[in-house]
C-alpha cells in the first residue's frame, strides 16, 4: 500500500496548493483552469509517485505537470482559432529551479480574491478555496448554503475574475489599506462572526491570517487581526463543557484557555501599534483573556474598547457587543437605553443583552427572553439560555421583584 | 483589456446641459474629462446620448413591431454617453470610472468587451 506516496502528496496538497496555484494562475487570470490543471497534477502525483519514488522536488514536479496540463488545453483550443497570449506567456514563464524559487503570488491572489467587484458573500469562501484548497461541499456546510449553491458562487466569481479583468495584483500604496481591510474582513467571516464560531473553519482562518502577516508583516491590521483570532482560538476547548453544553465566556474554566495562542496572539497585538479596528478587537481579547493570570475581569476597560471599536466600525454586532460590556461594567438602565437607539429586530444577541439588562433592572425579561430563544441557532447555546432564564424565573418567584 | 464605461445620469444632470446657470459647469465637467481620457491614450471611442424622453424602444412580438416611447427600463439613472477605454485591467478601469462626471450623482457602470479569446471559447470562434 503506497500510504507514503499518498501522504506526500496530501502534505504537498496542503502546503503548496495555494502558492501553485497563485502561480498558475497570475499569468491568465484563468482561476478555474489552473484550479482543473492543478487537481489533475495531483491526481497524476497519486497515481505515479507510488511507483517512482516521491521526487527530490515535489513542487516543482507538480508545477510542471499542471503546467503541461494548461498548455495542452490552450494549444488544443487555440489551434482551430489563433495563437493567443496566454498560451505564449504560459510557455515563456521559466522552469522554476527549486521550490524556492517559485515566486509567491499568494498576496496577489488574496487581494484578488476580496476584489471590491467580487460579490462581499462569496470573498471568503473564493480564498479558501483558491489559497488553502478546501473544496465546495466544506466551504458551502460551513457557510450554510447547499454545496451545488456554494458552486454556482465560486465559478461566477471565478468567471467575473477572467471576464472582467480582476487584476492579480498587490494594490498600490494609495489603495493598499482600504483593500487589506476587505482581505482581513474576509478572512474575519471565515473565522465566524462574532459570538459563535459556528462556521468551524477556526484553523483555516488562523492559517489564511498568518499568512498575510508573513507576506505584508508591516501591516498594523494584519497583526490585530491574526492577535485577535488567536485570542478567541485559545478559548476554543473552553466554550463546551466535556458533555457538550454550551459555556458562556464569563463562566469559562481559564484552566482550558491555550496558552501558547494566547502568548502567540499577545506578540502580534504588540506588532499592532496603528489605530484601527482589529486592533481594538484584539485589545478586547486579550483583555478578557488576562482572567487567565488575574483571575476577574476589568470589565470598565473593555467597555471604553468596544466604545472605540463603535467609532471606527459602528456594525450591529460591535454596537451590541459594546452594550454587553456596559452591562457587564455596571449600567444595565443605560444599556436599555443604548439597545433602544438600535434597529436589530432579529438579532439574538441584541435580545440577550437586553433580557439580561431588564432581569438586572428587575423588570420582567420574559418578552426579551421569547424572542431571544426563538432567535436561537445552537442547540447547545439554546439549551444554556434556558437553563439561564429558568434560573431568573424561580429567583423571580423567590424574591418577586418590587 | 477593453471596457465599456457607462455614465448613468440623473433627471437633475439631464436637465442642467441646457440650464443657463448651472450648463457651463456641467458642460466644464465633461469636457476635463474627455480631455484626460484623449490626452491619456486609453479611449478608442465615446459617444454622447440625448436624454431618455428622445429614446424609442422596439419589440418584435409574434411577427409585430412592438414600438413604445421611452426607454426600455424606467430607471433612476439613465445612459447619457459611453467610453470604451483600453487599459490593463478592471483596477484601471474603474479608476476611469470613478473620475466620470456622472459618477458623483449618478452611476458609472464598467462592463469589460468580449476578447477575441473568450470569441474563441465559444460558437463565435
Amino acid at each position: 500500500m503506497p500510504a507514503d506516496a499518498r501522504r506526500a502528496v496530501e502534505e504537498a496538497a496542503r502546503a503548496s496548493w495555494g502558492r501553485l496555484l497563485a502561480h498558475l494562475a497570475a499569468g491568465t487570470r484563468d482561476l478555474a483552469a489552473a484550479e482543473d490543471a492543478l487537481a489533475e497534477a495531483y491526481l497524476s502525483a497519486v497515481r505515479s509517485w507510488p511507483r517512482t519514488g516521491v521526487p527530490d522536488r515535489p513542487e516543482a514536479w507538480l508545477l510542471t505537470a499542471a503546467r503541461r496540463t494548461l498548455i495542452d488545453a490552450a494549444r488544443h483550443r487555440d489551434v482551430a482559432t489563433r495563437a493567443l497570449p496566454s498560451l505564449a506567456r504560459l510557455m515563456h514563464q521559466d522552469e522554476p529551479g527549486t521550490p524556492s524559487t517559485i515566486p509567491d503570488k499568494r498576496l496577489e491572489l488574496l487581494f484578488t480574491c476580496a476584489h471590491p467587484a467580487i460579490a462581499v458573500g462569496v470573498r471568503s469562501p473564493l480564498m479558501l478555496q483558491a489559497v488553502l484548497g478546501l473544496d465546495a461541499a466544506r466551504i458551502a456546510s460551513a457557510f450554510l448554503v447547499s454545496p451545488a449553491a456554494m458552486g454556482r458562487r465560486l465559478v461566477r466569481a471565478k468567471t467575473k475574475i477572467k471576464q472582467a479583468g480582476i487584476p492579480f495584483a498587490v494594490p498600490g500604496p494609495d489603495q493598499l489599506p482600504e483593500r487589506l481591510e476587505f482581505v482581513l474582513d474576509a478572512i474575519y467571516a471565515a473565522y465566524g462572526t462574532g459570538w459563535d464560531e459556528r462556521s468551524g473553519l477556526v484553523d483555516e482562518a488562523l492559517r489564511l491570517a498568518r499568512l498575510v502577516t508573513q507576506l505584508l508583516p508591516g501591516e498594523s491590521e494584519a497583526h490585530g487581526l491574526l492577535a485577535a483570532l488567536l485570542h478567541g482560538a485559545a478559548r476554543e476547548r473552553a466554550r463546551r463543557a466535556d458533555d457538550g453544553t454550551f459555556v458562556p465566556l464569563d463562566e469559562q474554566d481559564v484552566r482550558r484557555w491555550a496558552p501558547a495562542l494566547m502568548a502567540e496572539a499577545e506578540r502580534h497585538l504588540a506588532r499592532a501599534t496603528a489605530p484601527g479596528p482589529y486592533r481594538i478587537q484584539a485589545a478586547i481579547q486579550s483583555v478578557h483573556n488576562r482572567r487567565a493570570v488575574t483571575g476577574s475581569t476589568d470589565w470598565a476597560t473593555i467597555a471604553a474598547l468596544y466604545d472605540d471599536l463603535v467609532a471606527h466600525t459602528p456594525s450591529i454586532g460591535a454596537h451590541v457587543a459594546r452594550a454587553a460590556a456596559h452591562m457587564q461594567a455596571g449600567a444595565p438602565a443605560a444599556v436599555l437605553a443604548m439597545l433602544d437607539a438600535l434597529d436589530a429586530p432579529t438579532y439574538q444577541p441584541h435580545w440577550v443583552v437586553r433580557a439580561h439588562c431588564l432581569h438586572r433592572t428587575g423588570a420582567d425579561p420574559s418578552g426579551a427572553t421569547r424572542i431571544a430563544l426563538g432567535l436561537t441557532e445552537d442547540p447547545a447555546l439554546r439549551a444554556h439560555l434556558v437553563t439561564t432564564f429558568a434560573r431568573w424565573s424561580e429567583g423571580a418567584a423567590d424574591h418577586p421583584p418590587g | 483589456m477593453q471596457y465599456l464605461i457607462m455614465a448613468m445620469e440623473t433627471a437633475e444632470e439631464f436637465a442642467e446641459r441646457e440650464d443657463p446657470e448651472r450648463g457651463a459647469e456641467y458642460w466644464a465637467g465633461w469636457g476635463a474629462y474627455l480631455a484626460a481620457l484623449s490626452e491619456s491614450g486609453v479611449m478608442t471611442g465615446t459617444g454622447g446620448l440625448h436624454p431618455p424622453a428622445t429614446s424609442t424602444t422596439v419589440r418584435l412580438r409574434d411577427g409585430q413591431r412592438v414600438v413604445h416611447d421611452g426607454p426600455f427600463a424606467d430607471t433612476k439613472e439613465q445612459l447619457g454617453g459611453y467610453f470604451v477605454i483600453d487599459v490593463p485591467d478592471l483596477d484601471a478601469a474603474l479608476e476611469w470610472a470613478a473620475r466620470c462626471p456622472a459618477a458623483a450623482r449618478g452611476a458609472v457602470e464598467v462592463r469589460p468587451l468580449m476578447t477575441p479569446e473568450y470569441y474563441a471559447s465559444t460558437g463565435a470562434g
